[in-house]
Formats: C-alpha cells, structure tokens, sequence
C-alpha cells in the first residue's frame, strides 16, 4: 500500500498554485508515474493536488499565427488521435504513440511526461542517489546498460520522455504558473543538465506547474519524424530515440534539428550535425555523415557502448524516412 | 497530517446518522471522514482536503450502478473494486501499471486500475468485466475468448478482454494491427497471443451479429 498522503482537488491553475505552495505537496495528472514513485517511495508527498479538474489545462487549440497550444493535462491518446499533430507536428503524434501502452496513453498527460522522474534503477530502487541528495551515483559503478552517453557528469541518467524530445525538436515553449505569476521558457531551456542541478531534471521551481505546450506554426516544407529504439516492440522506453525537424526548400535542407532520445540527461541537441546538413540534399552520403557527426564526442560507459551504434542508427533512420 | 483535527478519526463520524454505508451486503463500510467536513474550520486545511488519514466520499458508476463509498486518498481503483466491492474479476499482479491484468474501463476507455486512486474515479463509470455479463450469460467478448481458447491458465484473461471491449467500442472491427495495439498493454505469460488476437476478431464478429 502506498504511504497515506492528504488529497484535495485544484479547480483553477490558481488554486493548484496556492495548493502546491503547501509542503511537501504534488500534483496528479495522470498519475501514472506519481503513483508508481509514491508506492516505490523514490520521493514521498504530504498532499496530492489533483489537477484533472482545471478546464483550462486540457485540449487542443490551434493559435492565431497557425501554430498549436496543448494543454498539459491534455492525454496521450488526445494527441495521438488529433488531425493537426498528425498532420502538421508527426515527430509529437510518433512520439506520444510510441508512450507505454494503451492503457497508460489513455491516461498519461502531455505535462506529465515531461515532468516525470528518471527511470535509473538506482534513482527507482531503494539507493540514496545523488539525484535523491545523496552522495553518490551508483551508475558510475554498477550496471548503467540504460544510462547516458552524453551530458553525464555526477549524475548518469537519461530523461525517460519520448514527447521531449520530439518537442525539442519542434521547438516547443513552455508555459508555467506559479507563485511568482507565469513565465514560458523554450523547451531547450526547461530541461536541466545534473552539472546545473543535480536533483531536479527541468528548472521548474518549487509550487510551479506546467499549464501548457505551444508549438510555433510550422514552416512551409518543415518534415518531423521520431524513431525509437527500444527491447520489445509492444511497450517500453527508449533504449535509443531520435527526432529530428527538417526543412526542405527546392530539393536542400534549409533548417535542421536533429535531437537524441535516451541519450543523456536532457533531450540532446547535436547541432554540429544539424549544420552540416544545411544547404544540402538528404541523399544517402549525407545522411550517412551526419548519423556519424551527431554521436561526435559520445562518451559511453562500461555497459553501454551499444548506445552509440543504436542512436546513430536510430539518426540515420529517422533521416533516411525524411529524405 | 498536522492539519487533521486527532478527534475525527475516519470511523467515528457515525454511519447511521452520516447515512455514508457502502455496499454492506460485499461487507464494505466506510463513512466520510468528518476531517475533510470540518477542514473549512481548521485555520491551514484547504476546504475540501482529505486527510492523509481520512477518507474521502466519492461515487463511482461500477457497472451501471452508483456506488457511494469512502475510501482512503491512497486507495487504488483496483483495491476498491476487489477489497471493498467484492469485484473480483479485475486481477492484482504487478502493482506497477506493467502488466494489464487490473485492465477497466473507465469512461469507455482502457485503464489501468492499479494505477488509478480511487478518489480520481469519483463521478466517472467503471467497466468490469463482471459488467460484460448479460445475466448469466457471457457477454459476446468473452463467449469469443471461450470459442477460441484464447487462455491458458486464465489470470491475465479478464485484463485481456476488457482490453479487447475497450477497443471494439471504439474500434468495432479492427484490423490484426489494430488488435495487437489494442492488447499490447496486456501481457500474457502463457503466451497465448495468437489465440488472444483470433478471439479479438471473433469477438468483433460476435458483436456485429447482435446488432
Ligand atoms: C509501465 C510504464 C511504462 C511507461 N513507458 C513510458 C514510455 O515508453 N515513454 C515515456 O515517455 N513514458 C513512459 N512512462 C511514464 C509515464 O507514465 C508517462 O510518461 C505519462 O505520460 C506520465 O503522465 P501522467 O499525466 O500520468 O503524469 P503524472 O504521474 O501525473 O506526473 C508525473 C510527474 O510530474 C508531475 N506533474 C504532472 N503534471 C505536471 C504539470 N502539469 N506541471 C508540473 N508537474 C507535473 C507529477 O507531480 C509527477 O511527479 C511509462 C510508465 C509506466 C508505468
Ligand atoms: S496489476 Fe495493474 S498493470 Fe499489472
Ligand atoms: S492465460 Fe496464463 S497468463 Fe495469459
């Protein structure tokens, strides 16, 4: 049975404000991973605020300058099944398709993905991890099949979200109420490195929530697709994923992102790779060098070094579906 | 919670008098925390708090009918269903949203009951698979998984076949794509998925027979 905690229900984005500024108090959307981490004791809460009844956090709007507003506790589903993501944003509907199992994408939010805790068996299991405080970071040592190959410093874990990386991707803004007023941070700039802060994965600050997810329109002849690697094919989290975000005007690469899943500690940007496609045509010899170029300084770990031919097969996929 | 007044201890609030009984003929009773009742007093609790150790008055449509309990903030939705309605089809195995033998519907979608708090499914509709009964006749999803043998041992089947009800609501006849998206959520280790996805199919015609 999971610890007892107090629950009240926020009917507004300022009640759950006030609600949070509680100790120790956390916010439900879908619940899916606050539960599991409740009941594994990774962190404890006094109080649960549940959010589902906040209106204003849920569905899908397409904004004045042709791009798209989600709301954070709109469902996994919702955006899987919505016209204009399929349409216009394929990297996010991919992604979010790509999320556990039906079960859990009925359920699961576009904000709770993001905002869940890593899936580092050390940080999961009973061990006091730097990421929990501690001292130490037990992947230096001990099997870090899972863990990163990039951004590691004292702390080895990747970020578990596939939606974050396709939204990196699909530079997404960020929207966050709290209790200081609101704030929208790029999403390059909401995930946070371990060397910057060692116990939380994005800069939201205590009391603070995500409310929801902006994509800009997209440009004309913008292509986005995500890949995902992983050890079964019915459900599980990346082993290795890639989005990448190209436009193609006349036949040659006029913007690129091209951004590593299960990589590091944060959705991983590898920009070196992405200017090298600027100007050219996605034909197989490019593809082939930028796959290359974007594991460039990778630094694998004692049980990990499949990673590094995983994700660049993963980038030359996600590439060669584009091209 | 230090905001929880010691004197109103889950039980004491009186049921009679509350008129909160739950369900007694499954032998479940529970009454509304009076802390959440008295938590506008309290100078810090929020109106409308719980207590971490109070319950809480939710209604949950189980299989057509309101059902009015009190339940703990903590409680699962599959905790609910089996420890305090005496719904046993739904399975407990994992615990951790991994394996879908705790499969309901809830609002017509598939979900996890394991993964749901109870208070979350206050004022929402749950499916069971006792639910899918039609008297004492099995309802048409699970005569298919009975024509098909789509079970060996039978423990992740009642997960199996909600996963199934959920999808043909949705997906009345789905593709063997389709199918297997639509049970990847349910894990089976008798590994009698090809019989599973004939029953899917079989179901989705036994369906479309009736109306
Ligand atoms: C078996 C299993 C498999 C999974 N597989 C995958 C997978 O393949 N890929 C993947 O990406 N994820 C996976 N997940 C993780 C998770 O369930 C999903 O990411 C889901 O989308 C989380 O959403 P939620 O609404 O349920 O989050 P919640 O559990 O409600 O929230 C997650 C965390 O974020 C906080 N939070 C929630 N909403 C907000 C908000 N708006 N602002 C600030 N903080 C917030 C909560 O307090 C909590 O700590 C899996 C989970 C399980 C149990
Ligand atoms: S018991 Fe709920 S998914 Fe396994
Ligand atoms: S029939 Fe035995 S687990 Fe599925």
């Amino acid at each position: 049975m999971i610890p007892p905690f107090a629950y009240v229900r926020a009917r507004s984005i300022d009640e759950a404000v006030a609600l949070l500024a509680r100790p120790e108090s956390r916010p439900a959307a879908g619940a899916t991973d606050l539960i599991g981490c409740l009941r594994d004791e990774v962190f404890t809460a006094k109080a649960v605020v549940s959010l589902g009844g906040i209106e204003a956090m849920t569905g899908i709007a397409e904004t004045a300058d042709g791009g798209l507003r989600i709301g954070a506790l709109t469902s996994l589903t919702t955006i899987v099944k919505h016209a204009l993501v399929a349409g216009r944003y394929p990297a996010l509907a991919q992604a979010a398709a790509s999320v556990a199992s039906p079960q859990l994408r009925n359920q699961g939010t576009l904000g709770g993905n993001l905002c869940q805790r890593p899936r580092c068996w050390f940080f999961r299991g009973g061990y006091d991890c730097a990421r929990k405080a501690g001292d130490t970071c037990y992947a230096m040592q001990g099997d870090n099949r899972y863990h990163c190959v990039f951004g590691g410093s004292t702390c080895l874990i990747v970020h578990p979200s596939d939606t974050a990386t396709a939204l990196t991707a699909l530079d997404a803004i960020v929207s966050i109420a709290g209790p200081k007023g609101t704030r929208s941070v790029p999403i390059q700039q909401f995930f946070v490195l371990p060397e910057k802060d060692m116990t939380h994965e994005n800069v939201l600050a205590p009391g603070e929530l995500v409310t929801t997810i902006s994509l800009p329109a997209p440009r004309a002849g913008l292509v986005s697709v995500y890949r995902k690697a992983r050890a079964r094919a019915s459900w599980d989290f990346a082993l290795a994923a890639c989005a990448a975000a190209i436009t193609i005007e006349q036949g040659k690469v006029t913007a690129a992102r091209i951004v590593l899943g299960a990589a590091a500690p944060i959705p991983w940007r590898v920009e070196g790779a992405e200017r090298m496609l600027i100007g050219r045509r996605l034909d197989e010899p490019t593809r082939a060098r930028v796959a290359a170029a974007a594991l460039n300084g990778a630094t694998p770990l004692e049980h990990n070094a499949y990673k590094v031919a995983m994700l660049r097969g993963v980038v030359s996929e996600a590439l060669g579906s584009i091209g | 919670m230090d905001s929880h007044d010691p004197h109103d201890t889950p039980h004491d609030a009186g049921v009679s008098r509350r008129g909160f009984l739950t369900s007694v003929s499954t032998g479940a009773i529970g009454v509304v925390s009076a802390a959440h009742l008295a938590a506008s007093t309290a100078n810090e609790a929020p109106p409308d708090m719980t207590a971490a150790d109070g319950q809480r008055a939710v209604t949950i449509t189980v299989n057509g009918e309101a059902r009015r309990l009190s339940v703990e903030p903590r409680w699962s939705l599959l905790f609910v269903l089996r420890e305090r309605l005496g719904l046993t089809a739904t399975k407990t195995s994992c615990e951790r949203g991994e394996c879908g033998a705790c499969t309901v519907l809830i609002d017509g979608e598939t979900r996890y009951a394991c993964m749901t708090l109870a208070v979350e499914a206050d004022g929402h509709a749950v499916t069971t698979l006792e639910g899918l009964m039609q008297g004492e006749a099995l309802g048409p999803v699970q005569r298919a998984f009975a024509e098909e043998d789509g079970l060996q041992c039978g423990f992740c089947t009642p997960g199996q076949i909600m996963a199934v009800e959920g999808l043909l609501q949705k997906t009345p006849a789905p593709t063997i794509d389709e199918v297997r998206e639509g049970v990847s959520g349910n894990l089976c280790r008798c590994g009698t998925y090809a019989h599973i996805f004939k029953a899917a199919q079989r179901a989705a015609e036994l369906k479309g027979a009736r109306s």
